[in-house]
C-alpha cells in the first residue's frame, strides 16, 4: 500500500504532463488531483492503522558498487506514517485548490496551456517529497532531497517570462545545493565509517561512531559529531535556516499554492525531518545537537525581526515559516524530537491555511501582494477572513493556558517552549527567552497582517477594491478542511506526540538516549513557564492592535524615528547583500580573470610562443586544406602514422 | 574473423564503399550517402548488441579475444573486458545518433560521412585493442577524421582551432609513442594482456643529480599521462578543446565530447593505473591536485561565458576532472565512478551540443545573448534540454549524478581534503548550467529574429529519444553499468593494492 501511495503521484505527474494533449486539458488536472486524493486517503488508512513496527519494503537495487549497495525501497515507520499524512493531505488540498487559483491566470497570454504542466510539477514534487520520506538508506534520501529541490526550482520559476521569479528560482537551487553539499560530505563520511549507508547499519555503529574521532580537513574530530554536523548542514538548506535562508522569501515568487505547499508545510520540513530521523546518530553527537538547537533558536527570532516589517503579504508568512521553522529545530536541539514532529504537524495545517488564505485575498485583489494597498477586506471576503483568522489563531498560538485546550500553534509551540525551558538550564537559558521574545514577534507579525489586510479603511488601487470578490469553492473548501486542521490538531493528538504515551506512539522510530529525559521533564515546568507563550501572544496582539487600529500613524513614526533598525529589518539584516559582495560577485569576476588571464593569458600564450616556430609549416599546411587538398592531407598523416609504425615494427622483429 | 573484428570494420567498408561507388552531388546521391551511412553505423550497433549479449559479466578476463599476426611481424588482438565493453557500446550507439543529427550537412556529404565513419572504426579499434602497436595506430589515427571534420566542415576559426588540437595531441603522442617503446623494450612484447602482468621497475633513477622516486615507472607513467591528459583533457592543458568544441561542427562535437575525450580516460584505466602502479601512487596528489584545481577553475570560467558552445566545453572539462579523480583514488567506487561518469557524460554531453545545434541550425548563432524565451515557441526543446541540464548538474535519478556521486564516495576514501573541494562543483555546476539555461531558455521571448523560431521536428525529436532513454535509465537503474564493470574494476584494484604491498614489501 505504501507503495502504491509513493508512485500514484508520479504517475499523476507522467500522465497529466504529457497525457493533456490526448486526454484534454481538464480531464488531465482532474486525474492528478484525484490521484493525490487518492494517495491521501490511503495515507491516512496507513497513520491509523500502524502498529509501531517498522517495515522495509523493496523495490529496486539501486547503486551497487563494492561494498557500496543501496536500494530503491520503503522504510515504514511513525515518522514515515506521519510525514505520509502531512505531504499527501496538504498536496491533495492544494491541488484541489488550485483549479481556482491558477484559472485564467493573468500571467499567461490567451490560448496559452499552463494548467497540467503545474500540476504535474506539483504530482512531480509530492512523489519526491514521498521519496524522500520513505527513504531506508541514505542515497534514496539524497534523491527525493534533490528531487524536491528540482520541483520547487520549476515551481518556483513557474512565471518563466518574469526575471525575477528565474532568478529566484535559480537562487533557491543553489543555496540548497550550498546545503547538500554539506549533506553529501556527510553521506560520504557515514560510509567512510559505517560501510553502508543504510539507516539501520548506521544508527547500529552511532554509539560505537561517538567513541572514534575521524579526520577531516585539517581536524580531527568526533566521528558521531562531525556526520551529523554535516548532516545538519543539509537541513539548514532544505529548511532555510540561518545563512542559508535567503532563497525562502524569494521563492514567494512562485504562484501560491506553490508557496503553501512546498515552502511552508512539506519540503522546507524535510530538514526538521531529516534530524529525527537521525535522532539515533544526534543523540550521540551533543555537540551538534547544541549547534541545532542554536541555529534553530536564532532563525526563530531573525525570521520573526524580519516579519515584522514586510509589506509582501506572502513575505510576511514565508518569514513566519522560517521563524516557525527555527522552533521545530530547537525542540530537536533539546533532544524533544517528539516536540519538533508535532510542530511540524500542526503548523502542516496552520501554515499552509495561512498561505491559501493569503492567496484567495491575493486572488480577490487581482494579484495584489502589498499589504498597503489592502484593508478592510473583511465584509467582501467574509470565508476567507474567518478563515484567516483561525490560521492567526493557531499560529500565535491561542488557547487556554495550562490546559490543553486551544488551536493547534497554542499546544505544539508550547510544546517546544517547555522543551527548551527544560532541556536547556531552565530560567538561566537564552533559547527559551529569545522563543518567548519571537512568540511575542510571531504574535505581532500575523496580527498585523490579520489588521492591515482585513481591518481599517480600503487603500490602493479603489478598482481592485471594488471588483474584489470571494474565492470559487475549489478554493475555499481546502482552506476550510485546513482550517478545522489547525482547530483540532493540536488537541486531537497532542498526547500522542508529546504527552505520555509519546514514547510508544514513537516506537523506534525516534530514538532517545538513556539520559535524556527532557520530553518528562518538560511536563513539570514551572506554570509561568507554561503561561509565558500565551503572555507573550497578548502582548504581540495588544501592539499590534495599537499599531494598526488604535493609532495607525504609529508605525511610521516609529520607523522615522528609529529609521537604521527598521532598514536594517526591511532589508533582512543585509544578507543577500552580504552574499552578493562576498561570494557571487568574487565567483564572477574570478571565473573572468581566469578565462581571460589564465586561459587566454597564460596557457595559451605559453602555447602561442611554443608554435611560434612551427608557425609557417603550419599556414603552409592551412593553404591545402583550404584549397581542397584534404585528401593529401590526410594522406600525410596516415602514411606519418604508417611510418611511426612501421618503425616499431622493424625493431620489433629486430 | 571475429565479432569484434566486424563489428571495427563495417563501418570502414562502408566508407570505402562510400568514396568509391558512390557518385554525384545531387540530392539523389546526397540521399543515398547519408542513408548508407545510417545503415552501416546501426549495423555497427546491432552487431555490437552481439557482444553485449554474449559478455559474460561475471568474468574479469578478456572476452571475445582474437589474435592474429600482421604484416612486419606485428600482432593484430583485439578483446573486451568489462572496462572496455561499455565504451564500445557507447560508440556504437551513438554514431546512428550523430549521422541522424547531421542529416541537414550539405557540403561534401560523402566526404563528411565518411571521414565519420572510418572515425567509428578507428574509436572501436581504441577500446579493443589488445596489442600497443595496434591501440597506438587507431589512437592516434582517429585525429585525423576529427581533424578533419573541424578543418572542413567548421566554423570560422576553424582552422586556429585544429592546429591548437593538432599541436597539443602532438606533444602528447610523441611521448607516449616513447613510453610505448620504452615498454616494450622493458618487457619483450606488446601485448597487452601480458604487459598487464608486467612489472616495470621502481628502482630510483638518477636524472640530473635528482633521484626519481617510482624510477623507470614513474618516467613511462609521466609520459603516457602527456597525450591522456591532453585528450581527456585536464587543467591545464584543456585549453584546444573549448575552441575545438566551438569551431567543429555539431556532429563532430557531439563525437568529440562524447566519445574522443574517453580514450584519455580509458587510457588511464588500461595503461597508467595497472602498468603503473606504484607510480600512479605516487603521483596520485599531483592528478587529485590538477583535477580538483581543474574542477573549480572550469567551473569558474564556464560561468562567464557568451558562447553555449564553450560554456559546455568547460564543463566538460569540469565534468572529467571527476573521471581522473575517481581513478587515481584507486579503490571500486572511484574506478566505478569514473567509468560511470564517461559513459553518462557521453550521453549528456553529446546531448547538449545536439541542443545547441539544434538552435544554432536555426539561427546560426551560438551566443547566448542572442536567445531567450525559446520555451514560449518551444516547448518540447525546453523540456529536453532541461533534462539535460539537470543531468549535467548531477541530479539524482539521472546518469549524471551516479557517477559524480561514486566518485566523491572513492575519492573521500582517498582524501577528505580533496573530496571537499571537488564537490564545490556540485555547486558551481548549478550555477553555470541553470544560469545558461535561464538566459537562453526562459525569459519572455521579446527578440525579434525568434519571433517565428520552430520547435524540434520529427527527426530531432527521434534523435533525442535514445539518449533520454539512457540518461535516466543509468539514473535510476546504474547496475546495468556497475555489474558489468564491477569484476574487472574489482580485479583491477586488487591488482594495484598487491602491486603496491609488495613495492612497500621490497623497500623494506
Amino acid at each position: 500500500m505504501t507503495s502504491l501511495i509513493l508512485f500514484a503521484p508520479l504517475v499523476g505527474a507522467i500522465v497529466c504532463g504529457f497525457g493533456h494533449r490526448f486526454m484534454g486539458e481538464r480531464a488531465a488536472i482532474i486525474l492528478a488531483t484525484g490521484i493525490l486524493f487518492f494517495a491521501a486517503a490511503l495515507s491516512w488508512l496507513v497513520f491509523f492503522r500502524f502498529h509501531g513496527e517498522t517495515q522495509q519494503i523493496h523495490i529496486l537495487r539501486f547503486i551497487d558498487s563494492g561494498t557500496l549497495s543501496s536500494d530503491w525501497s520503503i522504510r515504514l515507520d511513525r515518522l514515515t506514517a506521519i510525514m505520509l499524512v502531512v505531504v499527501t493531505t496538504v498536496s491533495s488540498l492544494v491541488h484541489l485548490y488550485s483549479f481556482g487559483y491558477m484559472h485564467a491566470d493573468p500571467q499567461w497570454k490567451e490560448g496559452e496551456s499552463y494548467k497540467p504542466r503545474f500540476f504535474a510539477y506539483l504530482s512531480f514534487f509530492t512523489f519526491s517529497m514521498l521519496a524522500l520520506v520513505t527513504s531506508d538508506n541514505l542515497l534514496q534520501l539524497f534523491f527525493g532531497w534533490e528531487g524536491v529541490g528540482v520541483a520547487s526550482y520549476l515551481l518556483i520559476g513557474f512565471y518563466y517570462r518574469k526575471p525575477t521569479a528565474n532568478a529566484a528560482a535559480i537562487k533557491a537551487f543553489i543555496v540548497n545545493r550550498v546545503g547538500d553539499f554539506g549533506m553529501a560530505l556527510g553521506l560520504f563520511l557515514l560510509f567512510l565509517l559505517v560501510d553502508s549507508i543504510r539507516f539501520d547499519d548506521i544508527f547500529a555503529r552511532a554509539p560505537a561512531l561517538s567513541q572514534m574521532s575521524v579526520d577531516f580537513l585539517w581536524m580531527s574530530l568526533n566521528a558521531a559529531e562531525l556526520a551529523a554536523f554535516l548532516l545538519f548542514v543539509g537541513a539548514c538548506g532544505k529548511s532555510a535556516q540561518l545563512f542559508l535562508h535567503t532563497w525562502l522569501p524569494d521563492a514567494m515568487e512562485g504562484p501560491t499554492p506553490v508557496s503553501a505547499l512546498i515552502h511552508a508545510a512539506t519540503m522546507v520540513t524535510a530538514g526538521v525531518f531529516l534530524v529525527c530521523r537521525f535522532s539515533p546518530l544526534f543523540e550521540f553527537a551533543p555537540v551538534a545537537l547544541s549547534i541545532v538547537a542554536a541555529i534553530g533558536v536564532a532563525t526563530a527570532l531573525f525570521a520573526a525581526s524580519v516579519g515584522l516589517v514586510q509589506n509582501d503579504i506572502k513575505r510576511v508568512i514565508a518569514y513566519s515559516t522560517c521563524s516557525q521553522l527555527g522552533y521545530m529545530f530547537a525542540a530537536a536541539g533539546v533532544g524533544v524530537y517528539q516536540a519538533a514532529m508535532f510542530h511540524l504537524f500542526t503548523h502542516a495545517f496552520f501554515k499552509a491555511l495561512l498561505f491559501l488564505g493569503a492567496g484567495s485575498v491575493i486572488h480577490a485583489m487581482h494579484h495584489e501582494q502589498d499589504m498597503r494597498n489592502y484593508g478592510a477586506l473583511r465584509t467582501k471576503i467574509p470565508i476567507t477572513y474567518w478563515v484567516m483568522l483561525i490560521g492567526t489563531l493557531a499560529i500565535t498560538g491561542v488557547g487556554i493556558p495550562l490546559t490543553h485546550f486551544g488551536f493547534a500553534g497554542f499546544l505544539s509551540k508550547d510544546a517546544i517552549v517547555e522543551s527548551v525551558y527544560a532541556g536547556s538550564g531552565g530560567s538561566g537559558s537564552v533559547g527559551f527567552w529569545v522563543l518567548v521574545i519571537s512568540a511575542l514577534m510571531t504574535s505581532f507579525y500575523s496580527w498585523r497582517l490579520m489588521f492591515m489586510t482585513f481591518f481599517g479603511s480600503e487603500r490602493g488601487d479603489s478598482h481592485a477594491h471594488g471588483h474584489a470578490h470571494e474565492s470559487p469553492w475549489t478554493m475555499l473548501v481546502p482552506i476550510i478542511l485546513l482550517a478545522v486542521g489547525s482547530v483540532l490538531a493540536g488537541m486531537v493528538w497532542y498526547g500522542d506526540f508529546f504527552g505520555h504515551h509519546a514514547h510508544e506512539f514513537f516506537g523506534s522510530s525516534v530514538f532517545v538516549g538513556a539520559e535524556n529525559h527532557v520530553l518528562e521533564d518538560a511536563h513539570h515546568v514551572p506554570g509561568w513557564v507554561k503561561a509565558s507563550p500565551f503572555a507573550a501572544m497578548a502582548v504581540g496582539l495588544g501592539m499590534a492592535f495599537l499599531f494598526y487600529i488604535a493609532r495607525p500613524g504609529l508605525p511610521g513614526a516609529l520607523a522615522r524615528t528609529h529609521r537604521p533598525l527598521y532598514l536594517f529589518l526591511l532589508n533582512k539584516w543585509y544578507f543577500d547583500e552580504i552574499y552578493e559582495f562576498l561570494f557571487v560577485a568574487p565567483a564572477k569576476s574570478l571565473g573572468r580573470f581566469l578565462w581571460k588571464k589564465g586561459d587566454l593569458g597564460v596557457i595559451d600564450g605559453t602555447l602561442h610562443s611554443v608554435a611560434m616556430g612551427a608557425v609557417p609549416f603550419l599556414t603552409r599546411l592551412a593553404a591545402r586544406v583550404q584549397t581542397g587538398y584534404l585528401f593529401h592531407y590526410a594522406f600525410a598523416m596516415v602514411m606519418g602514422a604508417f611510418l611511426i609504425i612501421a618503425a616499431i615494427a622493424v625493431l620489433g622483429s629486430g | 574473423m571475429n565479432v569484434l573484428s566486424i563489428m571495427m570494420f563495417t563501418p570502414l567498408v562502408a566508407a570505402v564503399v562510400m568514396v568509391l561507388f558512390l557518385r554525384g552531388e545531387d540530392a539523389a546521391a546526397k540521399r543515398n550517402v547519408r542513408t548508407l551511412a545510417l545503415v552501416a553505423s546501426s549495423a555497427t550497433f546491432l552487431i555490437s548488441l552481439f557482444v553485449y549479449a554474449g559478455f559474460d559479466p561475471s568474468s574479469s578476463e578478456f572476452q571475445f579475444v582474437e589474435e592474429r599476426s600482421w604484416l612486419l611481424g606485428l600482432n593484430y588482438k583485439l578483446g573486451v573486458d568489462g572496462i572496455s565493453v561499455l565504451f564500445v557500446m557507447l560508440t556504437t550507439v551513438l554514431m546512428p545518433i550523430t549521422v541522424l543529427a547531421c542529416w541537414n550537412v550539405e557540403h561534401r556529404v560523402k566526404e563528411f560521412m565518411a571521414a565519420f565513419l572510418v572515425l567509428e572504426t578507428f574509436m572501436i579499434g581504441v577500446f579493443c585493442s589488445l596489442d600497443l602497436v595496434l591501440f597506438y595506430l587507431f589512437f592516434e589515427s582517429g585525429l585525423i577524421p576529427m581533424f578533419l571534420i573541424i578543418g572542413v566542415w567548421g566554423g570560422k576559426e576553424r582552422i586556429y582551432a585544429t592546429f591548437k588540437f593538432f599541436l597539443y595531441t602532438l606533444l602528447g603522442s610523441i611521448l607516449m609513442l616513447m613510453a610505448m617503446i620504452g615498454l616494450w623494450i622493458d618487457s619483450g612484447t606488446t601485448d597487452i594482456v601480458a604487459l598487464l602482468g608486467h612489472s616495470v621497475s621502481i628502482g630510483p633513477i638518477e636524472i640530473f643529480g635528482y633521484s626519481v622516486p617510482g624510477g623507470l615507472q614513474t618516467i613511462m607513467w609521466l609520459a603516457f599521462f602527456a597525450s591522456f591528459a591532453v585528450k581527456l583533457p585536464m587543467w591545464p592543458v584543456h585549453t584546444w578543446l573549448p575552441d575545438a568544441h566551438v569551431q567543429a561542427p555539431t556532429g563532430g562535437s557531439v563525437i568529440l565530447a562524447a566519445i574522443l575525450l574517453k580514450m584519455g580516460g580509458y587510457g588511464f584505466l588500461r595503461f597508467s593505473l595497472p602498468m603503473f602502479p606504484v607510480a600512479s601512487d605516487i603521483l596520485a596528489p599531483f592528478v587529485m591536485t590538477l583535477s580538483v584545481v581543474g574542477i573549480i577553475y572550469t567551473s569558474l570560467v564556464a560561468m562567464m561565458q557568451e558562447d553555449m558552445k564553450k560554456l559546455i566545453a568547460y564543463s566538460s572539462v569540469a565534468h572529467m576532472g571527476f573521471v581522473t579523480l575517481g581513478i587515481f583514488a584507486a579503490n571500486r567506487q572511484g574506478i566505478d565512478g569514473a567509468i560511470f561518469q564517461m559513459l553518462s557524460h557521453g550521453f549528456i554531453s553529446g546531448a547538449l551540443f545536439l541542443c545547441v545545434g539544434v538552435i544554432y541550425d536555426r539561427m546560426h548563432t551560438r551566443e547566448i545573448d542572442s536567445y531567450g524565451g525559446l520555451v514560449v515557441r518551444m516547448p518540447v526543446y525546453a523540456l529536453v534540454f532541461m533534462l539535460f541540464t539537470l543531468a549535467n548538474v548531477g541530479l539524482p535519478g539521472t546518469s549524471g549524478f551516479v557517477g559524480e556521486f561514486l566518485t566523491l564516495v572513492g575519492v573521500f576514501q582517498y582524501s577528505s581534503w580533496v573530496a571537499f573541494f571537488a564537490a564545490t562543483g556540485m555547486i558551481l555546476s548549478a550555477g553555470y548550467a541553470l544560469w545558461l539555461f535561464r538566459r537562453v531558455v526562459f525569459g519572455d521571448l521579446v527578440k525579434a529574429a525568434l519571433s517565428s523560431i520552430s520547435d524540434m521536428d520529427r527527426r530531432e525529436k527521434l534523435v533525442f529519444v535514445p539518449l533520454v532513454a539512457m540518461t535516466l535509465l543509468l539514473g535510476v537503474y546504474p547496475s546495468v553499468v556497475t555489474d558489468i564493470t564491477g569484476p574487472s574494476v574489482q580485479q583491477l584494484v586488487d591488482h594495484v593494492g598487491e602491486a603496491l604491498q609488495e613495492s612497500q614489501r621490497s623497500v623494506q
